[in-house]
């Protein structure tokens, strides 16, 4: 089983260089390989696990929680960019 | 050269001088703030001043948070002078793996993404810490967003085993273990997706415990496998571990999976009943026989008090890596979608030496230089998972495994009361052996994953030594078990003395 790298790494929004895909190409078809044994497992009529200890629907309000400025000013700090208080980006329609 | 303390003070031990503070358990640090014979804030010092020494050898903390501790060492040491009582917590150094935020500190994740991050709030395990008194000395190095099994994919480089320093700590919770096993704080708190907390635990000879899937909140946490990962306590000995581990547990409204933890009833233990089982999967090929040995005395000394030993099976242990990278893979594809250079972390678009000419070209270039070849190795590996054509093949099959898996620990639950493991296959490797080879790094964690998959409890108990190197029992129990498995461990511990 093999990989197409190129495509992969575009759905997850990652940059790759040449000689990166030649290496994660490798290593990617090896880890397939080993993950291929699922296989052989008989899951006919098997439920998909989606939650360990049983919880189901967890409901909490629907209400956003009040920060004060200096809060507000220690999340924006961390963004790359930011003007008026807004988080800057680049354009998203060109 | 840091030399591994292996003698612990056996009993509370008066006029201790300041050089021997490091060595302290919890419940010795909090008798001898209680005796005053030392102050909160001469044991903070005392640990600082040891890390200062000692950790550039070892590379355990990634951020030391002096003025945090001290700040908290004064506080706890006023209540001591007004003669008011302190809890158990209060006053006693710890340190928090850095994929927990710590409100106004660095949080790195161990990533080059996150560098410069600083975290605007605390982790409600860390917030139920501080609120316990905790004196937090800083934060602690790991592999990269916790995906590894050496503490090697550190993006500032490896922590070593303080046992053998040629040697890794194990990961995630390299940094972790490695500072509770070199005396550089009383204990410490780990993550554990497949083993992040048991296998470093095992290596380094301390404890350490994963509760059962929600008994600890998640909130703070970065998330890396969220139906996985857990929060946990590494600990000298299992009293600590129970002490911390009731702090930090119970249900928070910020964390959806976190569960009401049922009451502790502290019952004393009748090993005349209790069923061990020992899953003929785990104690066969490729486990080192040395390892085997010491694992199968720690059970034999149970079996002496009376405990009735069988051979279980958990017949889909065979498939349980598989199921996980796949599993796991994905969660991280969606989890670190986030870390796209926009809202917080490294921005390609605000770094000179990159050239970016659209939003594209922010998103592919920030990944791709903040992210190192583990975490883009398991991003890809999900994002592939979960894309068109491969879902049902992937995905969705490895999700119906996982409810095999669930069901092998549920029947060998009717059977037994707790399953007894190695932790790992072998002791520490050594740096560099296995870092070129993604899938046997990946079997080193091959009797822990099962565990996260299924949710329930397991710790890793020290169990004796190859050499100088530790070995790990894994006591795995039900869900919401864990003081059965402290009271057993407290046995175990007791008798290997």
């Amino acid at each position: 089983m093999k990989i197409d790298v190129e495509h992969v790494a575009k759905l997850a929004r990652l940059g790759l260089t040449e000689q990166e895909k030649a290496k994660f190409s490798k290593d990617l078809a090896a880890i397939l390989d080993f993950i291929g044994k699922l296989e052989k497992v008989n899951v006919k009529n098997v439920e998909p696990m989606t939650q360990a200890t049983g919880l189901v629907n967890a409901w909490r309000q629907d209400a956003s929680i009040k920060r004060d400025k200096a809060s507000r000013q220690r999340i924006l700090d961390n963004a790359p960019d930011q003007k008026d208080g807004y988080i800057k980006v680049k354009a998203v329609f060109e | 050269m840091p030399v591994h303390n292996f003698e612990r003070f056996e009993n509370h031990t008066p006029h201790l001088k300041l050089m021997e503070l490091e060595g302290l358990t919890i419940k010795q640090a909090h008798d001898g703030l209680v005796a005053k014979e030392f102050s909160a804030k001469e044991l903070a010092k005392a640990f600082l001043s040891r890390i200062d020494k000692e950790d550039g050898a070892i590379h355990a903390y990634l951020l030391k948070t002096a003025a945090l501790a001290q700040a908290a060492a004064a506080k706890a040491d006023d209540k001591i002078k007004a003669g008011e009582s302190i809890g158990l917590l209060e006053g006693v150094p710890c340190a928090i793996k850095d994929n927990m935020l710590v409100e106004d500190q660095a949080c790195t994740a161990a990533s080059k993404i996150l560098a410069n991050y600083q975290a605007p709030y605390d982790a409600t395990a860390v917030k139920k810490l501080k609120s316990a008194g905790a004196v937090i000395l800083g934060k602690l190095n790991m592999d990269e967003f916790a995906m590894g099994s050496s503490t090697e994919n550190s993006a500032f480089g490896p922590t070593r085993n303080p046992c053998d320093l040629e040697r890794v700590p194990g990961g995630s919770s390299g940094g972790s273990a490695a500072a509770v096993a070199a005396d550089e704080c009383v204990y410490a708190l780990g993550s554990d997706t497949g083993g992040s907390i048991r296998q470093p635990a095992s290596f380094c000879g301390v404890v350490g415990l994963k509760p059962t899937y929600g008994a600890v909140s998640r909130y703070g946490l970065m998330a890396m496998a969220s139906s996985l990962d857990q929060i946990g306590p590494l600990t000298k000995n299992v009293a600590d571990c129970r002490a911390v581990f009731e702090a930090i547990r119970g249900k928070d409204g910020r964390d959806s999976t976190s569960a009401n933890f049922p009451a502790i009833g502290r019952s004393k233990l009748e090993f005349k009943n209790l069923r061990i089982g020992l899953p003929k999967e785990y104690f066969a090929k490729g486990l080192d026989k040395d390892v085997e040995k010491l694992v199968r005395q720690a059970i034999e000394m149970l079996v002496k008090q009376g405990a009735k030993v069988q051979e279980i099976s958990l017949s889909h242990s065979e498939y349980a890596l598989a199921c996980y990278y796949i599993i796991m893979a994905s969660e991280v594809s969606a989890n670190l979608a986030r870390y796209d250079g926009i809202k917080y972390g490294y921005s390609a678009g605000a770094d000179k030496k990159q050239e970016v000419n659209n939003l594209l070209d922010v998103y592919l270039k920030s990944r791709q230089h903040g992210f190192g070849d583990e975490a883009r190795r398991r991003i890809m590996l999900g994002t592939y998972s979960l894309s068109s054509g491969y879902y049902d093949a992937y995905y969705l099959r490895a999700q119906k495994v996982r409810t095999k898996i669930l069901e092998d620990f549920k029947q060998a639950f009717a059977k037994v009361d707790l399953i007894m493991t190695p932790v790992s296959p072998t002791p520490a490797f050594k740096l560099g052996e296995k870092i070129d080879d993604p899938v046997q790094m990946y079997l080193s964690d091959i009797y822990t994953v099962p565990v996260n998959l299924a949710g329930v409890p397991a710790l890793s108990l020290p169990c004796g030594q190859i050499g100088k190197l530790p070995v790990g029992l894994q006591i795995i129990g039900p869900h919401f078990s864990e003081e059965l498995i402290f009271q057993v461990a407290q046995f175990c511990e007791d008798a290997l003395k």
